[in-house]
């Protein structure tokens, strides 16, 4: 079984975060229309794609992929490390469960949709492992992982992503490929792209990741792309400072977005400083940060801040 | 998704917290007849709109005879409720919540979130309720009385014991305080609440604890299973392109400004309004037509946008992945044939095939403005408006 810290620092050299091309993958959800279109891209991507689960239809196979009932089997017939859930909502956070006790220590949650509640669970039955085997959840709500020009564990369009030194974190998939192809544009690449999704309750944070690149001799620096809401953003930028040795470029989007309407005080109460795209701008800011001026200027900002390192 | 007061007392009622007598009414007739179905002699007639800060604002009238319960009730009925949580266009008044006002002694605070950052419920109580929570909350928020719910067993006994001697109560409260905060962690765990706040809960001379007042806030995404939340929802306390665009599973926000945005993704669409303002415009909305971006859900974010009549111009802004540009071009030249655009349409397309899809818009005949990076289009966009005038 692969812990956490195995993930991180894998091999000597052409090392990147999280996956590369020999990561062995299981696709959870593999027989519906998304899974078995994403596992296809995967495959093509370069990804090794070596298991499916659905429940019911073991036995079958997708694009040459063995599909199988449970985790479990799926774990012990192909030795899959990590995986990717394409189940839907109502259902997504006992496929998340199932995967984590089935021993896969990378799981990807594409589904968009889970509820709150689902999600307290799901963290919660996470702490039953000790934080050196605890499982890393990406998601939900997100576009995934990719390691450009080794693996793919997600569904963005891999062309728009050129291979190079730059680590990316964002919330939102399309504000994600948005950065990546500003990046391609000048010339920059990117070591590992992570979307950590837009959900109120969420696996991994922009600090977790952080960490990861911090030790990975491939990235050089780092781009964080955040959104309004939460105290991911400012937890993340206080670490920085004390701990990351790169250079980091933030974003938070939302400068506009209306203020949530409301229903009496109970939000107010919890969430009074600190939440819209203003104040986490400055807090970026004030751990020092370099913070793009627009979201047409990822690029450019990322290409400056390399120059001057 | 929200609901009315006297819909989450059934939902606290149910799950045992005690609360006053009281009927909803939909006209002033049957707003007397529910005051003489209840009996006493002193009533309170309440407004029944999606937000707070109704008693200053007029939506709360204590009421001593029939006449003045009928005359509450016209009063209200028909009209906008704004107070200091609606913003300045206000709530219809359709349905008034008539209620037994007998004394009570004793204002308490008590209020449910799903804390983000927890990860967990949070609950918070306070020795003084009504509208001075907030401020408290600001200025000696260490006086805020606070539980963290462990989601693997749920609230405990002991938690709300704690909770209610801390309050301050006797004995016999304590132990009506006790259901109380029991019950209602209940109601917010067995509806997929968000938010649930009682302010105030009162304590009667009687040691009778009450909650006089309940807002809650309900899950969107759990509501697959809450069949009788989704039976509870009244569509005109929200914008009605809002309840429309939610209809279509789109992701509407209104706003006061003249570029329509029609968008795919949350991040992109907020960065996209950003880079309106960053270009000297104003964004006239948030929409997200989600990761596909089919040509149905695209046509109906035009209709949408299209129907806010200080919409200048509308920027397309699509990042296609899996569908490709070419497909999503072909789904707004579609729309825009079909909707009878009269206003100035940039788009900008990026991602998989992007050359296809702008040639299928130059090849369209339609005089679409389009645009290479998001800074074009909106530099574009707000051009567009400022020659509109």
């Amino acid at each position: 079984m692969a812990g956490s810290a195995t993930l991180a620092v894998r091999r000597e050299g052409i090392m990147s975060i999280l996956i590369d091309e020999t990561t062995p993958i299981l696709v959870q959800g593999i027989t519906g229309d998304k899974g078995s279109f994403h596992t296809k891209e995967m495959l093509d991507y370069g990804s090794k794609v070596v298991a499916g689960v659905t429940p019911g239809k073991g036995g079958k196979s997708v694009h040459g992929v063995p599909v199988f009932n449970t985790v479990k089997e799926a774990v012990k017939e192909t030795g899959a490390t990590t995986s990717l859930v394409f189940v839907a909502p109502p259902f997504a956070a006992d496929a998340i469960m199932e995967a984590a006790d089935g021993g896969i220590r990378l799981i990807c949650a594409i589904t968009d949709g889970i509820p709150a509640q689902d999600m307290m669970r799901v963290k919660r039955y996470f702490m039953r492992y000790p934080k050196d085997r605890r499982p890393m959840l990406v998601g939900p709500n997100c576009a995934g992982i990719i390691s450009p020009g080794k693996a793919m564990l997600g569904i963005m369009p891999g062309h728009i992503y050129k291979q190079g030194n730059v680590g990316l974190i964002t919330r939102s998939g399309t504000l994600g490929y948005e950065a990546a192809t500003q990046l391609k544009e000048l010339g920059v690449g990117i070591s590992t792209s992570v979307g950590i999704g837009g959900d109120p309750i969420n696996g991994s944070s922009f600090l977790d990741h952080l960490v990861l690149f911090d030790k990975d001799p491939e990235t050089v620096a780092v781009l964080i792309i955040g959104e309004i809401g939460g105290p991911q953003e400012a937890e993340a930028s206080a670490w920085i400072k004390e701990n990351f040795s790169k250079p980091v470029i933030g974003f938070v989007a939302g400068l506009t977005a209306p203020k949530g309407r409301r229903m009496g005080h109970a939000g107010a109460i919890i969430s009074s400083t600190g939440d819209s795209a203003a104040e986490k701008t400055e807090i970026m800011r004030s751990y020092g940060l370099t913070v793009a001026p627009s979201p047409s200027e990822f690029g450019e900002t990322v290409a400056k801040v390399l120059k001057r390192a | 998704m929200d609901v009315h007061e006297y819909q989450a007392k059934e939902l606290l009622a149910a799950h045992g917290v005690a609360i006053p007598p009281g009927t909803i009414a939909f006209s002033p007739d049957q707003a007397v007849y529910a005051a003489t179905e209840l009996g006493g002699s002193n009533w309170v007639v309440k407004a029944q709109i999606h937000a707070g800060a109704r008693g200053k604002a007029g939506g709360v009238r204590f009421c001593r005879t029939y006449h003045e319960v009928q005359q509450a009730a016209r009063d209200m009925l028909g009209k906008r409720l704004v107070t200091a949580q609606t913003g300045p266009e206000g709530k219809p008044v359709q349905r008034v919540y008539i209620e037994l006002a007998d004394p009570y002694e004793r204002e308490i605070y008590l209020g449910y979130v799903l804390d983000r950052k927890l990860e967990r419920v949070r609950v918070i109580a306070s020795k003084h309720g009504g509208m001075e929570i907030e401020e408290i909350a600001k200025n000696t928020p260490e006086e805020l009385l606070q539980v963290i719910v462990e989601p693997a067993v749920g609230l405990q006994p002991f938690q709300a014991r704690e909770l209610a001697f801390q309050l301050g109560l006797n004995l016999k409260q304590v132990s009506r305080a006790v259901q109380t905060i029991l019950g209602a962690y209940r109601a917010f765990r067995d509806c997929d609440a968000t938010m649930l706040e009682i302010n105030p809960l009162v304590v009667t001379k009687e040691d009778k604890v009450l909650a006089l007042d309940a807002k809650m806030s309900f899950d969107d995404n759990a509501l697959f299973r809450r069949r009788n939340i989704v039976d509870m929802n009244d569509p005109s306390q929200s914008d009605p392109r809002e309840a429309q665009a939610a209809e279509h599973n789109l992701n509407y926000i209104g706003l006061d400004g003249e570029i329509g945005c029609i968008v795919n993704g949350a991040g992109l669409a907020m960065a996209t309004m950003d880079m309106i303002k960053h270009a000297g415009g104003s964004p006239a909305n948030f929409l997200d037509v989600g990761g596909g971006a089919s040509p149905e859900r695209v046509a109906t974010a035009f209709r949408l946008v299209l129907s806010d009549t200080n919409v200048k111009a509308v920027l397309v802004n699509i990042f296609a992945g899996i569908n490709r540009c070419d497909w999503v071009a072909q789904g707004v030249v579609d729309a825009v044939r079909e909707t009878n655009i009269t206003v100035p349409l940039i788009v900008r397309l990026a991602g998989t095939n992007v050359e296809a899809g702008n040639k299928i818009i130059a090849e369209s005949g339609i005089p679409i403005i389009t645009a290479n990076t998001l800074k074009e289009a909106a530099d574009k966009a707000v051009a567009a408006t400022k020659k509109a005038g």
